[in-house]
C-alpha cells in the first residue's frame, strides 16, 4: 500500500478515471480526479449534469454504477484500497463506516416495511448492536433530527410521512451506525424550498454533532454554500478547482466558476402594470376545480393575465398551481367560474372549443423528454401545428419551420432532421418553445419550463422566452416552485396555497415587505449564495420555527383570524 | 439414422449458412441501419436465414417444386431414397413428399401470416381506441374480450368452426378474432402508458382527430412492441393451425399442409417396434419444418426484444 496514512485523513482519490459503456464504446465519464477528505469535513462537489459528480461521490464509496469501470487511479477510505478491496471487504464497510443519502428518499425507502425496521436492518446485520438497542438509538436519532413525534414516526410507512420527514429518517439510517463518511447525493434536489431548510439544518446539525465527514452532492450552488467546508466544482469528468467555500465564493479562480457564480444575475426590467380598464388577455374568475367527485383542489382562484405581461404562479408541490393550467387549457373543465380570452368566455372543456381559441393558448412543458413525440422529426414536431392551423404545405412549410427554428436560436440545417433523442435538454426545450410558437399564438403556459435544466441552459431558455415576448408581444403564465426565476422574469406574482390564491400583485410589491406571512416564509426559505445564510435565518426565525413547524402555525394564525 | 438424416445434417447446413450470412451482411451493411445487423447475435442470423429461406420457399413454391400440388403418381408410400425421381419419397395416395413439403409451407404460412395481420389489425385498433377513449367503451371492451380469453383457446376454436361449418375462411376468421384478444391486451397496456405523455395532451390540445392520434403519434412509439408480439402470435397462429389440421378441421385437403402431414405420417411411427428407424422418423419431416419456423421466428423475436428493451447481455 502506497498511500500515506496520516492520523486525520479519512479519503484520498488519486488520479481517478472512470468509464462508462455508450453503445458499443467506453466513454470517459471522471478524467483523473483526485480528491481528499479529512475527518469531519464536508467536501461539497457541484457542476451541471454530465460533470460526473454522482460517479465521483459513488467512487469515493469505492462503488461505480452498471455499465461503469474504473480504469485507474486509487481510492483509499482509511488505508483500504477500495478499488482491489473484495466485494465482502467492501460490504463489512458499507453502511457500517461509509454511508449513502440517495436524491429520492420516497424512491429508496421499501415501502413495504416501517422506517424503524430499515432503520435497525443495518446496525443488526453489521453487529453494531442489537435491534431493541438501535430502536432506542434510532428514536434518539429522530429527535436530534427534528422529526415531529420521535418516539412514534418510525412506526409508520414510508407513504405516511411527508417527503421532507422522509429525507430526515433516511439521513438518521444512515447515522445508524455512526459511519465516518457519508456521501449526500442531491438529498434536497426534489424537495420544495421551506422543506428543503429544514433538512439542511437538519443534515447540518447531525454532521456537526457527530463529527461525520460528508460529500455533498448538488447542482444549488446556494446550497452547497451552507453545507460544505470545502467546494470542488467538475465539468465533463475534469476538475476546475478546489478551494475552501469561502474563498471560492468570494474570489473563483476559473472563467467556468465564475460564470457559474454569475448566472442567476438575468434580471429583465419590470413593466409597468396594464392600464386600468385594458381588457386582459386571459382572465380567470372565481374558478373552483377539483379531479374526485367532491374533492376540490382549486377554490375561487381569479386573477388575470395582460398582453405582453408575465404572470408568475408561485407556489409549493400541492398548491394547485398546474391545475390552474389544466383549467386554462380546457383539461379539466371547472366546477364553477370561467376563463376568459379578451372578454370572451372560453367553453370549459377543450373539446368544444373552435380551433383559433386552441390555437391562442399554448404549452411549453416541464420535461421536455415527454413533451416531444421521440419517434418524430423537428420538422414534423414543429411542422404539425404550422400544417394543422395555417395549412401550409410542401416549400412553404418547410420555410415556416426553418423561419421557426432560427427564431428559437437553433441552425435549421442542423437540427431540421433530428429526432428529439439526438437533442441536448436546453435544445429539446428549445424545441417546445418553436412548437408552442408555430401555432401563433398570444397566450403561453410556461410549466416549470427551467426546473429540469442546468442553470447556464436555463438563463439561455430565459432569456430566449424575454426576447420572444418582446418580438411578438405575447402574454406568458409562468408556473414555478423557483424564486429566482420569478425574479428574473415575472412582472405580476400569484402565491398560491392549498389551492387558494394568497397574495398577488406587481413583481417589485412582492419582493418588499410586508407581505403575507406565507409569502414571507417561501421568500426567506430560498437559500442564498452566502456561507452565513442559514445560521443567520435559524437565528432570526428560531430552529422551531423553519418548514413545516413555520407552516403549520401560519395556518393556525389563519384559523384564528378567521374565527375571531 | 432418420435423426440424422432430418435433424442433425439440416441443423448443421443451417447453422452454416447462418455464419456465412452473417459474415456477409457484416461486411456489406452500412449506416445506422447497418450497424444493427452487424452487431446481431448468431440466433438472430441463424432466425433470419431459417426465415427467408422458408419465405422463399412459400413463395415459389410453384416454381421449385417437382411436380404439382396434388398430382398422383402410382408409387405410392415411397421411403426417401428408394426412387431418384421422389428424394423424400410419396405419401399412401402417391404424391410426392417434397412437393407436398413446399406446398404444405406455402398454405400454412401464407395463412398463418394473414391470420395474425387480421388479428392485429382488429386487436390494435380496439387497443389503442381503448386506451386513447377510456370510460364506458373501454370498460366494455376490455370486459368483452375477458369473457373471451376465460375460454381455452383451442377448444373454443373448434366449438365454433364446428358452428360455422369448415372453411379456410371461417379457420382465418375464427382464428384472428380469437388471437386478437391478446393483441388487444397489450396494445391497451402500451397505448396507456403512452397517452399520459405531454406530447400526447399537446397534440390533444392542438385539436387533433382521433386518426391522428393513433396513427402519428401513439403507433410510431407502440411499434417496437407490436412487432416483437406479431413474431410470437405468429408462432402461435401457426402452431394453432397445425393442431387444428391434424385434428382434421384446418387445411382442408387438397391443399397440403404440415399438420396434416404429420396427422398422415404418424401411423408410421408403428414402425418403430420393429425397429425400422427411418420409416418411425418419417413423421419428423413436417414436424421439424414447424418447429424449425418457431424456433427461428423466436430467435428473431428475441433479438428484436433485446435491441427494444436495449438490455445487454
Amino acid at each position: 500500500m502506497d498511500v500515506m496514512t496520516d492520523g486525520n485523513t479519512l479519503l484520498t482519490i488519486r488520479d481517478l478515471r472512470i468509464e462508462g459503456l455508450s453503445g458499443e464504446a467506453w466513454l470517459p465519464i471522471i478524467n483523473g480526479v483526485s480528491l481528499h477528505l479529512d475527518r469531519g469535513e464536508v467536501l461539497g462537489l457541484i457542476g451541471e449534469s454530465g460533470a460526473g459528480k454522482s460517479t465521483l461521490g459513488l467512487a469515493g464509496m469505492g462503488f461505480t454504477r452498471d455499465g461503469c469501470r474504473i480504469t485507474s487511479g486509487s481510492i483509499s477510505f482509511d488505508g483500504i484500497d477500495l478499488v482491489s478491496a473484495s466485494p465482502e471487504r467492501k460490504r463489512s464497510l458499507l453502511g457500517r463506516r461509509i454511508a449513502y443519502v440517495a436524491q429520492s428518499a420516497a424512491a429508496s425507502f421499501n415501502p413495504a416495511h416501517r422506517l424503524i425496521d430499515q432503520h435497525t436492518e443495518g446496525p443488526v446485520l453489521h453487529g453494531v448492536s442489537s435491534r431493541e438497542d438501535s430502536r432506542e438509538d434510532a428514536r434518539s436519532l429522530y429527535d436530534r433530527l427534528r422529526l415531529p413525534d420521535p418516539g412514534n414516526i418510525g412506526f409508520r410507512y414510508p407513504h405516511q410521512v411527508s417527503g421532507g420527514q422522509l429525507q430526515r429518517a433516511m439521513t438518521a439510517m444512515a447515522m445508524s451506525c455512526r459511519p465516518d463518511l457519508i456521501v449526500f447525493d442531491e438529498p434536497t434536489t426534489a424537495l420544495d424550498v421551506t422543506t428543503q431548510i429544514e433538512v439542511l439544518a437538519a443534515i447540518r446539525d447531525i454532521v456537526e454533532q457527530f463529527g461525520t465527514a460528508a460529500i455533498y452532492i448538488t447542482h444549488d450552488l446556494a446550497v452547497v454554500a451552507q453545507m460544505a467546508d470545502r467546494i470542488k466544482v467538475l465539468l465533463n469528468g475534469d476538475e476546475v478547482e478546489e478551494n475552501d467555500t469561502r474563498t471560492m465564493l468570494s474570489h473563483p479562480a476559473e472563467p467556468y466558476t465564475r460564470s457559474l457564480w454569475a448566472v442567476r444575475s438575468f434580471r429583465r426590467p419590470e413593466q409597468a402594470p396594464a392600464p386600468a380598464g385594458t381588457v386582459p388577455v386571459i382572465s380567470i374568475r372565481g374558478v373552483t376545480a377539483g379531479y374526485g367527485a367532491d374533492i376540490d383542489v382549486l377554490h375561487d382562484v381569479s386573477f388575470d393575465i395582460h398582453t405582453g405581461r408575465t404572470v408568475a404562479v408561485v407556489g409549493e408541490s400541492g398548491s394547485g398551481k398546474s391545475t390552474v393550467a389544466r383549467c386554462i387549457t380546457g383539461l379539466l373543465p371547472p366546477r364553477q367560474g370561467e376563463v376568459r380570452f379578451d372578454d370572451e368566455v372560453l367553453p370549459p372543456g377543450y373539446r368544444h372549443r373552435t380551433r383559433d381559441q386552441l390555437r391562442q393558448v399554448q404549452m411549453i412543458y416541464q420535461m421536455a423528454d415527454t413533451a416531444l413525440n421521440p419517434k418524430l422529426r423537428v420538422r414534423d414536431i414543429v411542422g404539425r401545428p404550422v400544417q394543422f392551423y395555417r395549412g401550409y404545405r410542401g416549400t412553404r412549410l418547410l420555410e415556416r419551420v426553418e423561419e421557426l427554428l432560427s427564431q428559437i436560436e437553433l441552425d435549421p440545417g442542423q437540427f431540421i432532421n433530428r429526432l428529439p433523442s439526438e437533442l441536448s435538454g436546453g435544445q429539446k426545450q428549445r424545441i417546445g418553445i418553436a412548437r408552442a410558437l408555430a401555432a401563433e399564438p398570444r397566450f403561453i403556459i410556461c410549466d416549470e419550463v427551467t426546473s429540469a435544466l442546468d442553470q447556464l441552459v436555463a438563463e439561455g431558455i430565459l432569456k430566449l422566452l424575454d426576447r420572444l415576448q418582446r418580438e411578438l408581444n405575447l402574454s406568458y403564465m409562468f408556473i414555478t416552485h423557483d424564486l429566482a426565476t420569478v425574479r428574473a422574469i415575472a412582472d405580476e406574482v400569484v402565491v398560491m396555497k392549498d389551492g387558494h390564491v394568497i397574495e398577488l400583485g406587481a413583481k417589485t410589491d412582492m419582493f418588499s415587505p410586508p407581505h403575507h406571512a406565507y409569502t414571507d416564509l417561501l421568500l426567506s426559505s430560498v437559500p442564498e449564495m452566502d456561507p452565513d445564510w442559514l445560521d443567520r435565518l435559524l437565528a432570526q426565525r428560531g430552529r422551531n420555527n423553519i418548514g413545516e413547524a413555520a407552516r403549520l402555525g401560519i395556518d393556525r394564525a389563519a384559523h384564528r383570524q378567521s374565527t375571531l | 439414422m432418420g435423426f440424422l438424416l432430418y435433424v442433425a445434417l439440416p441443423l448443421a447446413v443451417l447453422t452454416g449458412l447462418a455464419w456465412t450470412v452473417r459474415r456477409i451482411v457484416a461486411r456489406t451493411s452500412q449506416g445506422r441501419f447497418g450497424a444493427a445487423f452487424r452487431a446481431m447475435p448468431m440466433t438472430a442470423a441463424f432466425g433470419l436465414t431459417v426465415v427467408s429461406i422458408y419465405v422463399i420457399g412459400a413463395l415459389c413454391a410453384p416454381v421449385l417444386a417437382p411436380y404439382g400440388e396434388s398430382q398422383v403418381f402410382d408409387e405410392f408410400n415411397l421411403f426417401p431414397g428408394e426412387n431418384p425421381a421422389f428424394v423424400l419419397g410419396t405419401d399412401q395416395l402417391g404424391r410426392d413428399q417434397l412437393t407436398r413439403l413446399l406446398y404444405g409451407g406455402r398454405n400454412t404460412i401464407g395463412i398463418a401470416f394473414i391470420t395474425t395481420m387480421l388479428a392485429f389489425l382488429l386487436g390494435a385498433t380496439l387497443g389503442f381506441l381503448a386506451a386513447t377513449l377510456g370510460g364506458w367503451l373501454d370498460q366494455a371492451l376490455s370486459r368483452a374480450i375477458d369473457v373471451l380469453m376465460a375460454i381455452p383457446q383451442l377448444i373454443f376454436a373448434l366449438l365454433l368452426i364446428t358452428i360455422l361449418g369448415q372453411s379456410t375462411l371461417n379457420m382465418i376468421l375464427v382464428i384472428a378474432v380469437l388471437d386478437s384478444t391478446r393483441v388487444f391486451r397489450l396494445a391497451r397496456a402500451v397505448g396507456g402508458t403512452i397517452i399520459v405523455m405531454d406530447y400526447i395532451e399537446a397534440a390533444r390540445l392542438r385539436g387533433e382527430g382521433l386518426g391522428y392520434l393513433i396513427f402519428r403519434e401513439i403507433l410510431p412509439n407502440a411499434a417496437a412492441p407490436l412487432l416483437a408480439e406479431f413474431g410470437l402470435r405468429f408462432c402461435f397462429v401457426f402452431l394453432l393451425i397445425a393442431a387444428l389440421s391434424f385434428l382434421g378441421i384446418g387445411i382442408q385437403p387438397p391443399l397440403a399442409d404440415w399438420g396434416t402431414m404429420v396427422r398422415e405420417l404418424s401411423i408410421y411411427i408403428a414402425y418403430a417396434e420393429y425397429g425400422d428407424w427411418q420409416a418411425a422418423s418419417l413423421p419428423l419431416l413436417p414436424a421439424s419444418a414447424i418447429a424449425l419456423l418457431t424456433v427461428a421466428v423466436n430467435f428473431v423475436v428475441d433479438w428484436m426484444l433485446d435491441r427494444h428493451s436495449g438490455l445487454k447481455s
